[in-house]
């Protein structure tokens, strides 16, 4: 039941994404209208596969750093993700393909620079230390790319920051075939890590106690987490809250086991995103806001809202 | 008859990286199927280091640890947990749950990657529950239950994973008489009824000398005496441990310890 009430959100959220535009596209012309088949529908499944990858990070990194109230941008990634796309934008590297690449090689540097920092206590990846050491790349990242933005000229400028604000304006068939293809590794890795996850709520040691192998578990959970992350900065830029909020909403109706979490997180990330990509699109329309203004404006309230009931409890 | 052998830990040496000195010293310790064996000692004795070398959680500088005739260290995290039940310290509860949920993760050892839990499953978990009078509790969360109640569901998950041997690391730590007498009596019966060897670290001089066969007595990481409860906790040798004056007297036929007051004539 919660699961078919989840497929009909996902459903009505991707038929939005591609009813919805500026452009007026008569229902019975969908199908064969050349906006919805280029434009639309290639966008409303990028924001799904992109929502879904954050949604899913996100739920897995809290679980992993002990911690409900993390997001995937607390790794860091993002500012990782956003130096490399701003230098390439102040590069003048011209090519459909440089930003997500050069945001991509961003977020991955940003990501061994966080895991090394991790393993500072020793041979054991510590996940308090993670965030520790993603809060300040990303701070040390940011700066630098303020710098590099406050330099550069005032077109490049506002280009750098819509793409740091994130938005799914750059979908394209071939990056929805690209993250079809990139996504599924990762997203299995953490749903076979669904149990031991379960068990690293009671604590490291406990978890040992059950069976777990904590340290590779721990491992196989970041980096898994972290590519998807990179992969979705890298196509659609920052959007926060999409991996805090979803993940809580989904533990609502679907409680704390991974099991059922990490995909019913996915299924709900992808429709959140998808959603607020309809919303980025129509609100201002002709013009477009940033998606992750969206998912911001949606995901903070929600966000106190959490924070104030965990606190309570 | 010899019991089975379930615990082998020999001549154990044991130091944290960069400590001066050695946590653990040719350390000695046999537990067998149906015998509680407790390990006593004072804060920093090297109790709890003693546990993670004896789980192969920490590989010894010297000596031999062996579990059921195999060397700790070439046991998976997942067949030790077959075998070996452990309610650890502490524990934290991240996220809320139920008795039955957290009793149910006991059974990981036995899950494939992808499986669900099967009837098997759920039985040994009914059994636990029932093992440890907590069935009734068995909806409640976590969060409600009193700390006895809480401490005998952690048993129960460790006899969810249906052990050989159960390791207990201070389990009775902040319960009132009543809570510490029953989980006392609980490992006692199920050492004595289900042929359990249990592995009792405690604080707890007196109970320890009246349910354990065996008592581990540790100071600063070196055995300070190993055997029956009234050839170990003499004055002499508590006292010297625990730097304290005390008096020992019997009660049926078990030692019993009596710390002094300071400014009598023993000091």
């Amino acid at each position: 039941m919660r699961w078919l009430g989840l497929g009909v959100v996902v459903a009505a959220a991707l038929l939005l994404a591609v009813v919805l535009g500026p452009a007026h596209v008569p229902l019975a012309d969908l199908a064969t209208s050349e906006v919805v088949r280029s434009l639309r529908l290639p966008r409303a499944l990028l924001a799904f596969l992109v929502g879904g990858s954050l949604a899913i990070a996100g739920a897995g990194l809290q679980a992993l750093v002990r911690n409900p109230l993390a997001d995937p941008s607390l790794l860091g990634l993002s500012g990782g993700a956003g130096l490399g796309a701003v230098l390439a934008i102040a590069l003048h590297v011209n090519s459909p393909w440089a930003l997500p690449i050069a945001a991509f090689a961003g977020a991955l540097g940003a990501m061994a620079l966080v895991y090394r920092l991790g393993l500072v206590g020793g041979a054991e990846l510590d996940p308090r230390i993670l965030i520790l050491a993603g809060v300040a790349v990303g701070a040390f990242t940011a700066a630098v790319t303020t710098a590099l933005v406050s330099l550069s000229d005032a077109a490049e400028l506002r280009n750098a920051f819509l793409w740091l604000w994130g938005g799914l304006s750059g979908a394209s068939w071939d990056n929805v075939a690209l993250l079809c293809v990139y996504a599924p590794l990762p997203v299995v890795v953490l749903l076979a890590a669904a149990r031991p996850l379960d068990l690293l709520a009671l604590g490291e040691e406990p978890a040992r106690h059950l069976g777990a192998d904590v340290e590779s578990v721990k491992r196989r959970v970041y980096l898994a987490a972290s590519l998807l992350t990179a992969a979705a900065v890298a196509v659609s830029g920052v959007i926060g809250f999409v991996g805090l909020v979803v993940p809580h909403a989904m533990r609502l109706l679907w409680g704390h086991r991974h099991r059922p979490l990490l995909p019913a997180a996915f299924l709900g990330g992808g429709a959140l995103l998808a959603l607020s990509d309809t919303v980025a699109r129509v609100a201002v329309a002709p013009r477009e806001l940033p998606v992750g203004i969206v998912t911001a404006l949606i995901g903070v309230p929600v966000f106190v809202l959490l924070l104030r009931k965990w606190t309570a409890s | 008859m010899d019991r089975e052998l379930i615990l082998d830990v020999r001549g154990v040496s044991y130091r944290y990286p960069g400590a001066p000195a050695d946590a653990l010293e040719g350390v000695n310790l046999a537990v067998r199927a149906g015998e509680v064996h407790a390990v006593l000692g004072p804060n920093g004795s090297g109790k709890t280091t003693l546990v993670r070398v004896a789980l192969g959680l920490a590989r010894p500088a010297a000596g031999s640890v062996m579990i059921l005739g195999r060397a700790a260290g070439a046991w998976s995290r997942r067949a030790i947990a077959r075998v070996v039940g452990v309610v650890a310290q502490r524990e934290d509860n991240l996220f809320p749950q139920r008795v039955r949920e957290t009793v149910l993760l006991g059974r990981y050892a036995y899950l494939s990657l992808w499986g669900t839990e099967a009837a098997e499953d759920h039985a040994a978990v009914d059994r636990a529950l029932a093992r440890c009078d907590v069935s009734s509790l068995a909806n409640r969360w976590i969060w409600t239950l009193s700390g006895g109640e809480y401490q005998r569901v952690r048993l129960a998950r460790a006899l969810a994973q249906e052990p050989k041997l159960l390791v207990l690391d201070e389990p009775t730590a902040s319960l009132d008489v009543r809570h510490e007498m029953q989980l006392f009596e609980l490992v006692r019966a199920l050492a004595d009824r289900d042929g359990l060897a249990v592995l009792l670290i405690t604080h707890h001089v007196n109970l320890a000398a009246r349910f354990a066969d065996r008592v581990l007595l540790l100071a600063d990481g070196r055995p300070a005496g190993d055997g029956a409860p009234a050839d170990v906790l003499t004055r002499e040798t508590v006292e010297r441990v625990f730097a304290w004056p005390v008096s020992i007297a019997s009660f049926e036929g078990r030692p019993q310890m009596i710390p002094l007051r300071h400014g009598k004539d023993e000091i």
